[in-house]
């Protein structure tokens, strides 16, 4: 028997765990995946805990129910790596050898790396809405929070989902006019980047609807610290900016092991061929999912682009040819902007979000870059499709690379 | 006597578009345009570094790459390049602009 064993049964773990199993023949292999946590999260709904749309148990399920029987499913902690060996060793002594690695730890954030973070205001008037627990606690603090000077800072790119910190300001702007204290809130967006967002297009659209709104924009702001005793952010340029309520989007980092391994970068990502998703050091190592340092986007959305490529490349490794370069970088992500609307961007590698209009045969065609309830639709959708179809690796009407039908220039 | 830059191509932004046509005098100028008037070791340890990792990867390197790479701390890279250190020391090195990721 030999074995294809996945480290993570997150979003690209439990698809590629589902379409490997389908693909290789029972008899020759066993398909083992590993994980600490036996809850699956789906993570784009953090964003919604926060304003009470969605409740913390709206957001999890059993990891297990989305693995056919025949994949062997091994609930524990992932101690070391060690791909000279083909070996990986598990919590209490365990260890497994494998003959295909597929790395989908995923990323996470660090709050700790933040000085001044966690000392004292944190979950009091500092939260996180990047974990379940963040995202309920801030939901407690925001039901009876009386107003006042609400900043939320991005600490260090790269962060998965980059356009989940927009999605709370517009949904923090319509959540306090909705419960008619708009003019007791300032909201201020400090970001590391030039300005709302990574690509020139869409970060000017996107920033407009940031000055619709009164949300003020403060750019290229490295944090130092948290002085949380004068309520007070500090960058290393020496600008201050006070807070009332501070919303943090710690640095992202991969997950610890693979520094435990010495597989990842200054961050904890394992270098991957950005085009193959084969690890750059072992062929028969792979990556999916937001564990890989391919600078695309760190999204499920992404992930699920990524696995009919990866899928492929492991098969025809197995048959001993050589990988297919098929993976463009295509990401696509519906940013939930507030009053029941939406906007759309779609982009690769080389091309930037661009406006136009998205067909989508069935239920398209969806407007990009701009906002539309169907938009809307779309991202609430989003969540059955996760659940029902993405995770189990089926059929979407998405091609996998990016195309530029639609698309104005 | 300082570095002629007529031959030199620049973007809008100030950024040399060829690398392979950098020298160390042309650094010098560069440096002087953002305000540095002289370039200690511990600044070309960290152009040296930039130069590297930007030549072998082909994009400049992050804030962190830097401080890694260097063992710099973030806060000298701000006091040796004071404002945005890893925007200013692309430049000086004759990198492309740090982008922002995705
Ligand atoms: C607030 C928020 C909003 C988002 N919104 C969107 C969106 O709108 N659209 C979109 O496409 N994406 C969105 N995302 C991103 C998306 O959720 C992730 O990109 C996606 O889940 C990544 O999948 P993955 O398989 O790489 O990692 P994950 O799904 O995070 O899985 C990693 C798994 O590895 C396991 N693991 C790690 N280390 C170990 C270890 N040492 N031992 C055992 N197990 C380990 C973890 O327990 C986890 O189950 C959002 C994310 C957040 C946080």
């Amino acid at each position: 028997m030999k074995t294809l064993l996945i480290l993570g049964g997150g979003t690209g773990g439990t698809m590629v765990a589902n379409k490997m199993s389908a693909a290789l023949d029972p008899q020759e292999w066993r398909v083992v995946v590993v994980d600490k946590d036996e809850n699956h999260y789906y993570q784009p709904g953090f964003l919604f805990i926060p304003f009470g749309i969605y409740s913390p148990s709206d957001v999890v399920k059993p990891k297990r129910n989305f693995l056919p029987p025949s994949v062997e499913m091994i609930f524990s902690d992932i101690e070391r790596i060690e791909p000279d060996q083909n070996r990986v060793r598990l919590a209490g002594n365990r260890s497994i050898h494998y003959d295909y690695l597929v790395i989908a730890t995923g990323s996470f954030i660090r709050p700790e790396q933040l000085p001044g973070l966690m000392d004292g205001g944190w979950r009091r008037n500092i939260f996180d809405f990047y974990t379940p627990e963040g995202a309920a606690a801030l939901a407690r603090h925001l039901k009876f929070w009386k107003g006042g000077r609400l900043v939320l800072n991005v600490a260090e790119m790269p962060i998965k989902c980059p356009v989940a910190p927009l999605e709370f300001l517009f949904l923090a702007d319509w959540f306090f006019k909705q419960r008619g204290m708009r003019d007791k809130v300032e909201i201020t967006f400090v970001t590391p980047l030039p300005g709302a967002f990574t690509k020139p297009r869409a970060s000017s659209i996107l920033g407009n609807m940031l000055e619709d709104r009164g949300i003020r924009l403060e750019t290229e702001y490295s944090i130092m610290e948290v002085d949380n005793a004068r309520q007070v952010i500090r960058s290393y340029d020496e600008r201050e900016i006070p807070y009332d309520l501070f919303i943090t989007i710690p640095t992202n980092m991969g997950a610890e092991v693979i520094a435990a391994s010495g597989m990842g970068d200054e961050l904890n990502f394992v270098p991957v061929n950005k085009n193959t998703m084969q690890s750059l050091k072992w062929e028969n190592v792979w990556l999916i999912g937001d564990a890989s340092n391919a600078p695309a986007s760190k999204a499920g959305s992404v992930a699920h682009f990524m696995l009919e490529v990866v899928v492929e490349n492991i098969l025809r490794h197995m048959e001993g040819l050589e990988p297919l370069p098929k993976f463009d970088g295509h990401a696509n992500c519906f940013i939930e902007s507030g009053n029941d609307k939406g906007v759309l961007i779609d982009f690769n590698y080389d091309v930037e979000p661009l406006p136009g209009m998205f067909p989508l045969p069935g239920f398209g065609p969806f407007s990009l870059l701009k906002e539309s309830p169907a938009n809307h639709w779309g991202k609430m959708m989003f969540k059955w499709v996760y659940w029902n179809v993405l995770l189990k690796g089926g059929e979407m009407p998405f091609e996998s690379q990016m195309s530029m039908a639609g698309k104005w220039k | 006597m300082l570095a002629d830059l007529t031959a030199i191509a620049f973007n809008e932004e100030g950024f040399m578009t060829d690398p392979s046509q950098w020298t160390k005098e042309i650094a010098e100028v560069l440096a002087k345009q953002e305000g540095l008037e002289t370039l200690t070791p511990e600044h070309w340890k960290i152009i040296d570094f930039c130069r590297q990792a930007g030549l072998a990867s082909g994009k400049s390197p992050t804030l962190r790459q830097i401080t890694t790479g260097t063992g710099i701390s973030t806060k000298d890279l701000f006091a040796l390049f004071p404002k945005g250190p890893a925007k200013k020391v692309a430049k000086i090195a004759g990198l492309g602009k740090p982008e922002g990721c995705v």
